[in-house]
């Protein structure tokens, strides 16, 4: 038997209950899942010692994910995330959790809202990653598929998932990460689509980031079509100082869909940030 | 590449279970050739064009030329799934789009099958 070091609690934030993992000493770094999923998907890293000698890391379910509760009524209204409410939620969590100067790294919709907190909460973060970072994607297919009672959302959010990743990335991991978006609940998919592709449109912010105050990292996955490497590219292009690394071989989960492959792009810039 | 479709998805336990109490009927265009895709609760029976008056749930529709980079085995990256094509405009989906959405994981696998001809 081996036990894991990863340690899971709940916390009152936000008004929810919130589930978060965490490991490690040193450096806070927060981790961001991707909209329909949870915090397992940063397995790898909280599991990944040479980075846990410097850094805690922590990876919360956002509320209405994996082991989070929604907030009280939620039976009564739709779930729509929005830029306000998640860069909230995140800015809450580190205050109340005491983090000082995180890191934080998000995928996906966390990539596009570290975008967001670079322009708010420069300031109070020591460095931003952005995995699958794109300032907007526009619809192109129907989202509201994936809640509605005649289709079973876990086996549509798990295909939406699936067709995301590289065919080069391992089996067994790449299946481990269309299981967390199965057991998502009804609608969250779709509702953190509803910020991914309808409200959080950052576009015409960007150009203001100012990376000699918060440095930021941006890696994306050449197999990602929904955060393709030609969007990350646009927001490099904007960002004067963003550091921009196209990851072979990987697609829209690289933390969890081919977690060593990802771990050799990781590594080399937590050591920078490290080294400040 | 699509002829050997239905002999490798009947001979694959793993994809024909996603499509566990699927029965209808949907059309696979490759350029200007059709092909009929028959689903019996996951058994996949093909049969080749052109039709007449024929019925179908949902059709899918690319250029050949897209088919056959989706075929390759790997797949370069932008060609290794239909929501690939589909943010492209490279594919059209048509028809009952409920159906396909309910069967999503398993009409991905099966038209993904030739990759192992």
């Amino acid at each position: 038997m081996k036990i894991e070091p990863i340690v899971g609690r709940y916390a009152r934030i936000s008004g929810c209950r919130m589930y978060f993992e965490e490991a490690g000493q040193g450096i806070p770094l927060l981790c961001l899942h991707t909209a329909g999923s949870d915090g397992r998907q940063y397995r790898a890293v909280l599991n990944d010692r040479s980075i846990t000698k410097s850094f805690r890391v922590i990876a919360f379910d956002m509320p209405w994910h994996g082991k989070s509760s929604p907030p009280a009524g939620w039976q009564k209204e739709d779930y729509r995330l929005t830029t306000g409410a998640y860069t909230g939620m995140i800015m809450e969590f580190i205050r109340e959790m005491g983090l000082e100067r995180p890191v934080v790294m998000g995928c996906s919709i966390g990539g596009r809202i570290v975008l967001d907190l670079a322009l708010k909460h420069a300031r109070e973060l020591r460095a931003l990653i952005g995995l699958q970072s794109g300032a907007f994607v526009e619809r192109y297919y129907d989202a509201a598929w994936l809640d509605h009672p005649e289709v079973h959302g876990g086996r549509a959010c798990g295909a939406v998932a699936y067709g995301l990743m590289s065919p080069l990335s391992p089996e067994t991991e790449r299946w481990e990460t269309v299981w967390h978006y199965m057991q998502g609940g009804p609608g969250i998919f779709t509702g953190d689509l509803h910020f991914y592709q309808v409200e959080g449109d950052i576009r015409s912010r960007i150009g203001a980031i100012d990376t000699s105050v918060c440095p930021l990292y941006l890696l994306t996955g050449e197999y990602d079509y929904s955060a393709s490497p030609r969007d990350t590219e646009a927001v490099a292009a904007r960002v004067k100082g963003a550091k921009m690394t196209i990851m072979k071989g990987l697609g829209h989960f690289p933390m969890s869909e081919n977690p060593e492959a990802f771990l050799g792009y990781l590594r080399p810039v937590l050591d920078e940030i490290r080294r400040g | 590449m699509i002829e050997a479709i239905a002999a490798l998805v009947n001979a694959d336990p793993a994809i024909v279970r996603w499509g566990r109490g699927m029965n209808a009927t949907f059309m696979v265009e490759v350029g200007d050739a059709q092909y009929l895709l028959k689903v019996q609760d996951g058994k996949l029976a093909l049969e080749k064009g052109p039709f007449v008056m024929r019925s179908w749930s949902f059709a899918i529709r690319a250029k050949e030329e897209c088919w056959k980079k989706f075929w390759q085995n790997p797949p370069a990256p932008g060609w290794h799934d239909l929501f690939a094509l589909l943010r492209r405009g490279d594919v059209k989906f048509e028809g009952d789009q409920r159906v396909l959405m309910a069967y999503l994981l398993y009409v991905k696998l099966v038209l993904a099958a030739p990759r192992n001809a």
